[in-house]
């Protein structure tokens, strides 16, 4: 089971698109040049995951293309969130692949999140093989308006 | 293959010199094509797109698959970027053996099914030799 940490890339941070483009430019830069991308800023852990916060919200997603919802699995503890899962392979006879790029089996992928959600909000959709899930912080880690009493 | 865990599978961009008007990378999806006696079945993972995103063309000998993915939610900043979202492109040459008219493709949890029926002249036969 991996734990991932992940880094704080501050340059991902609005204007998101730009800087966004400018990568994707660079990567493309560096295929050409080297005949292969720079390291993947991914952990190499199955599934890809993106994931974005806001004032009182974590949002995950995830690609599972070919999942069913029953055959996921999610927990959530204090701060950290555990994916674990298998998708099986297609019940075919008799046949003879020409291609089999789809792959089947199971994961596992345990996320550290940076902040405790409230286990009992958590929202999880499964739409076009897309999961999302909606975490909210928990009340003690939302940030706090601090008013200035002027004398 | 079904004890192995499953392994992050980097996606790959199509390396094309032609653009896409959308400002949105394109994807090769991962395909699987099995043959079995009556039928050709083609299965790509399309995860984000919805039906209507679908666009399936045949044309002569080559079948097209388009993938438009639906536009991507930005909720506040982001944390974790571990995977893009894009479109999906992929063409194959298939054989005049394919029945068209009776082509059929669904689409479900984000994978693509098409089923190409085979021409009656293309199933196997039995040949039986006569002694002359």
């Amino acid at each position: 089971m991996a734990i991932i940490r992940y880094p704080r890339f501050s340059e991902f941070q609005s204007p998101f698109g730009e800087m966004e483009r400018l990568r994707r430019e660079m990567d493309r830069l560096f295929s050409d040049v080297m005949g292969r991308g720079p390291a993947a800023m991914t952990s190499g852990v199955f599934p890809a995951l993106n994931v974005s916060e806001d004032a009182d919200k974590i949002y995950i997603q995830a690609e599972l293309p070919g999942f069913k919802p029953e055959d996921i699995d999610i927990s959530v503890e204090k701060e950290t969130l555990t994916l674990r899962g298998e998708r099986k392979p297609e019940q075919v006879e008799n046949v003879s692949y020409h291609r089999r790029e789809r792959r089947t089996g199971k994961f596992q992928k345990a996320l550290t999140l940076p902040y405790a959600v409230n286990a009992d909000g958590v929202d999880a959709q499964f739409k076009n093989g897309v999961l999302k899930l909606v975490l909210p912080k928990a009340e003690h880690m939302k940030p706090k308006k601090i008013a200035i009493k002027s004398e | 293959m079904a004890d192995k865990d499953l392994q992050v599978q980097e996606k790959q961009e199509l390396q094309t010199k032609s653009e896409s008007t959308r400002n949105v990378p394109m994807f090769v999806p991962a395909v699987d094509i099995y043959e079995s006696q009556n039928e050709l079945t083609l299965l790509a993972d399309m995860p984000g797109v919805p039906i209507e995103g679908v666009d399936i063309d045949l044309r002569e000998d080559q079948l097209t698959i388009r993938g438009k993915g639906a536009a991507e939610e930005q909720n506040g900043t982001i944390l974790l970027r571990e995977y893009a979202v894009g479109d999906y492109y992929r063409q194959f040459t298939v054989s005049n053996a394919i029945d068209r008219e009776k082509i059929v493709a669904s689409m479900k949890d984000g994978v693509l099914k098409v089923v190409l029926p085979k021409a009656e002249a293309a199933k196997p036969r039995k040949i039986e030799v006569k002694t002359s």
